[in-house]
């Protein structure tokens, strides 16, 4: 087989491979010709969704991982959400003593759901993805009772703005205008680095006594390579220029990709004076070099006028998206850890997991409870951008929206990872945002714009599963059928 | 007075419901021993070693009677966890490795070496980060004392059968306290000279002072290496005596409880030539990782029992994966004169070419399915038989099936309760068989057998041979069979195909002396060393 054959025999093989992928992208290319949206009006609307869904897809991972499917049981964790920021509301918290206080109620609660789901998958073991999706109707059934009949109807609660005029059961919707909107998206640069740089110390007097206590070396060495920059941003942060920047509510995604670019190259220019001065490394560091090559044109193309304007148009709320950068960060970690590993044999094969020493059960409700406390912070974030919450309705379509943007981002059943959620938030939404434009664009009908968007909704995860079955089919993958 | 014993099982007793699998069965090993456990298939061979194991199968199904006894100290095991912890390591005979993961992560499972993180310190212990820099050197350890130069950071999926055993070996023997270690029909995938070092591998585990178990079919490996052994039949002990005071005819004859002939009746009359083609290769090549298939050009004869042989490793079992679609293939193969399309999935089946696949638990059956379900499946699915037409709807005739079915458990010597058994309850050897009656009942005109004895006993052996050569003499069946034993192939085959380096080295006659199989095998290496 000649080279170039197989070089176009792999390219197709990858494309057919993610063709469900590759079916997205084209769909998105194609409805966004087809509309009247502009790039900066398509990042606006597609940045404030990745903000408010993308934490609530990531929370989808560890289950897959450990075998358990994708999970439609999420929606019990946006139960546990609601419960609390309906507590929060009533008891007249607000801004962001207001979230502390809803995480603080809803993560033991999510830790109980959890942990009764993951029971509930260890008797049910192979049949998860549908008992999931069971467990989350009849949750959603004993959640209406709770909100529609004990709450007012068994504990009395006096809220007019909460409650029905009778006295019993609770409104359609909560406003969160006054109390809980917007109270993590809008937290400044400057309270994050303040707090930061005030945790950063506390933990470093806390390690330093804990060392000297158990008579430890005390790596003052390592410590201070991670608090001299907290304290030098803290420092910074006082000069005047940067303080008005740090303190606006939301950051510019421009001025986003200039820090991101910026520290990238610097990044990559220490590294490579450490190499080529200190370690006196033999050859030339092209991989650095291409860092350093791809921030300068990163840099380069903000200074196309499309790109220019659709970054400008974006403001990113800044915590939020840190955040979910951080539990992009921490599924690798946890994955590397001990539990991870095992989470993995787990969903790998039960069999061999048991023959050598896990704890099947054990591992599977853990990997339960992590993922309805990450889905009830992902709702919490998602409901404080939202700005309101509708009561039956809001916890309803979350795990079919997320399981179908991991889907389309490339995930199957078995197999899912960050870069999946990332990819399918994007072009799931992307699609979300386009498809009733388009769709009148297309066919002149306002009406079917909007059932192109309810069935591209729904649709999607019918295709989806039936794309990867067809190509689970492929020659290689047929461990466990029959076919010979 | 009495010796130390690694292990003592005591009037151990044993039913799967009504059927009694074990009747007051004892043994004993010594620390540094080999001994070896004999039986025909579903003798209990195995379901001994999974009491011992403390496998979940045991008490799920009402636990035993007996004792088990580590040390001199009863053991009373309520999981493999239990039995591990003890110091019992087991090389199973159904693979279990996780395909998705490394060499060194199968090697390390649920051992995984760990560093204390901040995390774990606050969180507990399971929150460690992976020592992924010692695990990839204490695998590498692990596989250079067994000889296996493979790299550690390989998939295991795809590998070769052959390489699993040998990865399931280092797993064990990357225990630390490891005290007894059981080999379950270790070699029957291997080829004379691997298993030759695989027995090597054994002897000098033994020499460290660890008791070893050993099951297997091939008498002449007991012979070998073993000190002592065991004889079952149908659960109970026959005899248990030292090898230097027996013979290979002796075990036979105790293990079927009646003498055994030579395989193949000698004076079989070899085919006749037929100058039909029934399988044509060209320029043939397939994608199988550790089993590669670099051209190759082969002819085969309607009505023929064509062999392929040679070491793991080295494609032969590539030949048969290539045709049936398992993995990618490039080149032109012909059917009775159509060709093949590789693109089009289960093409290979649908021409008329059924296939036994070396790979049971991958590929080969629904383990949760009865017998006779299993049989037919693909008969059913693929060419619509044993079925009642009724306009759109299809009924499964029953009726059919079970005849068929009686009648392959009878001609195969299947030992079950009954066609409705289910697949996953069959002994290893019985399984076995069941894979060859569902290619048979495909009605095939080319039968790729590959393996088709692995974990078979002598009896049974002899018996499915004896039906391969029935269906070609008298059926006009035309077969080809890749197999790591010589012999096996030698005394059915009318010409054996040797694949050393993914290529054909040569083609011989049965009766070709054996310095030209050994050549044969090795011409890879020859032809490096010469060019
Ligand atoms: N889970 C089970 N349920 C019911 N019967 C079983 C089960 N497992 C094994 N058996 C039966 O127990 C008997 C002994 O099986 P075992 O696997 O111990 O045989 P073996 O000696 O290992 O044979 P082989 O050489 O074929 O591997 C067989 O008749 C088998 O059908
Ligand atoms: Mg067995």
């Amino acid at each position: 087989m000649s080279e170039k054959k197989s070089i176009w025999s792999k390219i197709g093989n990858t494309l057919i491979k993610n063709n469900v992928t590759v079916l997205f992208v084209l769909l998105c290319v194609g409805a966004f010709f087809a509309s009247t949206y502009t790039l900066p009006s398509l990042f606006t609307e597609l940045f404030t969704r990745l903000g408010r869904n993308t934490f609530l897809v990531l929370s989808l991972l560890i289950p897959v991982v450990a075998g358990l499917g994708l999970n439609f049981g999420i929606v019990i964790g946006a139960i546990a959400a609601q419960i609390a920021i309906f507590l929060v509301v009533h008891w007249g918290f607000t801004g962001f003593s207001g979230i502390l206080m809803t995480v603080l109620i809803c993560t033991p609660l999510a830790v109980l759901f959890g942990f009764l789901v993951g029971k509930l998958f260890n008797s049910m073991k192979g049949t998860e993805m549908i008992g999931g999706l069971v467990a989350g109707y009849f949750s959603d059934g004993l959640y209406q009772l709770l909100f529609l009949v004990i709450l007012g109807g068994v504990i009395p609660i006096n809220n007019s703005t909460l409650m029905i005029s009778t006295g019993m059961g609770v409104k359609n919707v909560i406003n969160l205008k006054d109390n809980l909107r917007y109270a993590i998206d809008e937290v400044s640069m400057l309270s994050i680095i303040n707090v930061a740089f005030y945790a950063g110390i506390l933990i470093g007097v806390i390690l330093i006594v804990y060392r000297l206590i158990k008579k430890q070396d005390l790596q003052l060495k390592k410590l201070l390579t991670v608090l001299i920059p907290v304290i030098a941003l803290y420092g910074i942060s006082y000069v005047p220029a940067i303080r008005t920047f740090l303190s606006t509510p939301r950051l510019m995604l421009l001025n986003a990709v200039e820090l991101g670019v910026i520290g990238v190259a610097l990044f990559n220019i220490y590294k490579l004076i450490r190499l080529t001065a200190i370690e006196k490394k033999q050859g030339v560091p092209i991989k650095q070099l291409l860092y350093i090559a791809g921030a300068g044109a990163v840099y380069a193309s903000t200074y196309i006028s499309v790109i220019y304007q659709s970054l400008c148009a974006v403001h990113l709320p800044v915590l939020t998206f840190m955040l979910i950068g951080a539990l992009c960060l921490f599924m690798p970690w946890l994955m590397n850890t001990k539990l991870g590993q095992d989470m993995r044999t787990v969903g790998q094969n039960r069999a061999v997991a048991t023959s050598s020493g896990i704890n099947v059960n054990r591992v599977r409700i853990i990997a339960m409870i992590l993922s309805t406390v990450l889905a009830s912070y992902g709702q919490l974030i998602s409901l404080q951008n939202i700005g309101t919450v509708a009561t039956y309705g809001s916890h309803q379509q979350v795990g079919l929206y997320a399981i179908a943007a991991l889907l389309v981002g490339g995930a199957s059943v078995q197999h899912a990872t960050v870069k999946h959620a990332l990819l399918g938030m994007v072009l799931f939404h992307t699609l979300f945002i386009l498809s009733p434009n388009a769709g009148q664009q297309l066919l002149g009908n306002a009406q079917i714009g909007e059932y192109f968007r309810v069935f591209v909704a729904y649709g999607v995860i019918a295709l989806a599963l039936a794309m990867h079955a067809w190509s689970n089919r492929g020659p290689k993958k047929q461990r466990g059928t029959l076919v010979r | 007075m009495e010796e130390t014993y690694a292990l003592r099982m005591e009037h151990v007793s044993k039913n799967y419901g009504d059927n009694a699998v074990l009747k007051d069965v004892s043994l004993s090993v010594k620390p540094g021993e080999i001994y070896a456990l004999i039986g025909e298939n579903g003798a209990g061979k195995s379901t001994l070693m999974n009491i011992l194991f403390g496998m979940s199968v045991i008490r799920d199904t009402g636990g035993f009677d007996g004792k088990v006894i580590i040390d001199g100290v009863e053991a009373r095991f309520n999981s493999p966890n239990d039995a591990m912890a003890a110091g019992i390591g087991m090389v199973h005979q159904e693979f279990m490795l996780i395909p998705g993961f490394t060499i060194t992560e199968n090697i390390k499972v649920g051992r995984e070496d760990t560093i204390p993180t901040l995390a774990s310190r606050i969180f507990g212990k399971s929150l460690e980060k992976l020592d992924n820099k010692k695990m990839n050197a204490d695998a590498r350890k692990a596989l250079d004392s067994i000889g296996m130069d493979i790299d550690q950071h390989v998939r295991v999926a795809g590998l070769p059968v052959g390489y699993m055993q040998f990865v399931e070996i280092a797993r064990e023997i990357d225990k630390e306290n490891i005290k007894l270690l059981v080999f379950d029909e270790p070699t029957a995938v291997l080829t004379e000279s691997e298993a030759k070092g695989l027995l090597s591998v054994m002897r000098s585990i033994a020499k460290r002072g660890i008791a070893i178990i050993f099951i297997t079919h091939r008498l002449s490996e007991v012979m070998d290496v073993a000190d002592r052994m065991t004889v079952l039949r149908d659960g109970e002990v026959v005899a248990s005596k030292n090898i230097i005071d027996t013979d290979i005819p002796e075990i036979a004859e105790l293990m079927v409880g009646r003498r055994i002939e030579k395989l193949v009746d000698e004076n079989e009359t070899h085919y006749t030539h037929s100058d039909e083609i029934a399988l044509k290769i060209r320029d043939f090549q397939v994608d199988m990782p550790g089993e590669t298939v670099n051209h190759i050009d082969l002819d085969i004869h309607k009505g023929e029992i064509f062999g392929i042989g040679g070491l793991a490793g080295q494609g032969k079992v590539g030949i048969p994966n290539g045709i049936m679609g398992m993995f990618p293939a490039y080149g032109e193969v012909e059917i009775f004169g159509e060709k093949l399309q590789f693109s089009k999935l289960g093409d290979a089946l649908h021409k008329g070419v059924a296939c036994v696949s070396e790979d049971r638990r991958g590929v080969g059956l629904l383990l949760d399915e009865s017998i006779e379900n299993n049989i037919i499946f693909n008969a059913m699915t693929i060419k619509r038989e044993y079925l009642t037409g009724l306009g759109f709807a299809h009924l499964v005739n029953a009726k059919k099936v079970r005849a068929f079915a009686k009648e392959m458990i009878k001609t195969l010597d299947i030992r079950c309760t009954g066609p409705q058994q289910r697949v996953g309850s069959l002994s290893g050897g019985n399984q076995q068989k069941v894979c060859l009656a569902s290619a048979l009942a495909l009605n095939p005109r080319l039968l790729i057998v590959s393996e088709p004895t692995r974990g078979i006993d002598i009896g049974a052996k002899k018996l499915i041979l004896e039906h391969l050569v029935d269906l070609c003499r008298n059926h006009g069946l035309t077969i080809i069979m890749v197999s790591s034993e010589l012999g096996e192939l030698r005394s059915i085959c009318d010409r054996i195909a040797i694949v050393a380096g993914g290529e054909i080295s040569s083609i011989l006659a049965p009766d070709a002396p054996d310095v030209e199989f050994g050549l044969a095998m090795s011409a890879a290496r020859v032809s490096q060393e010469v060019s």
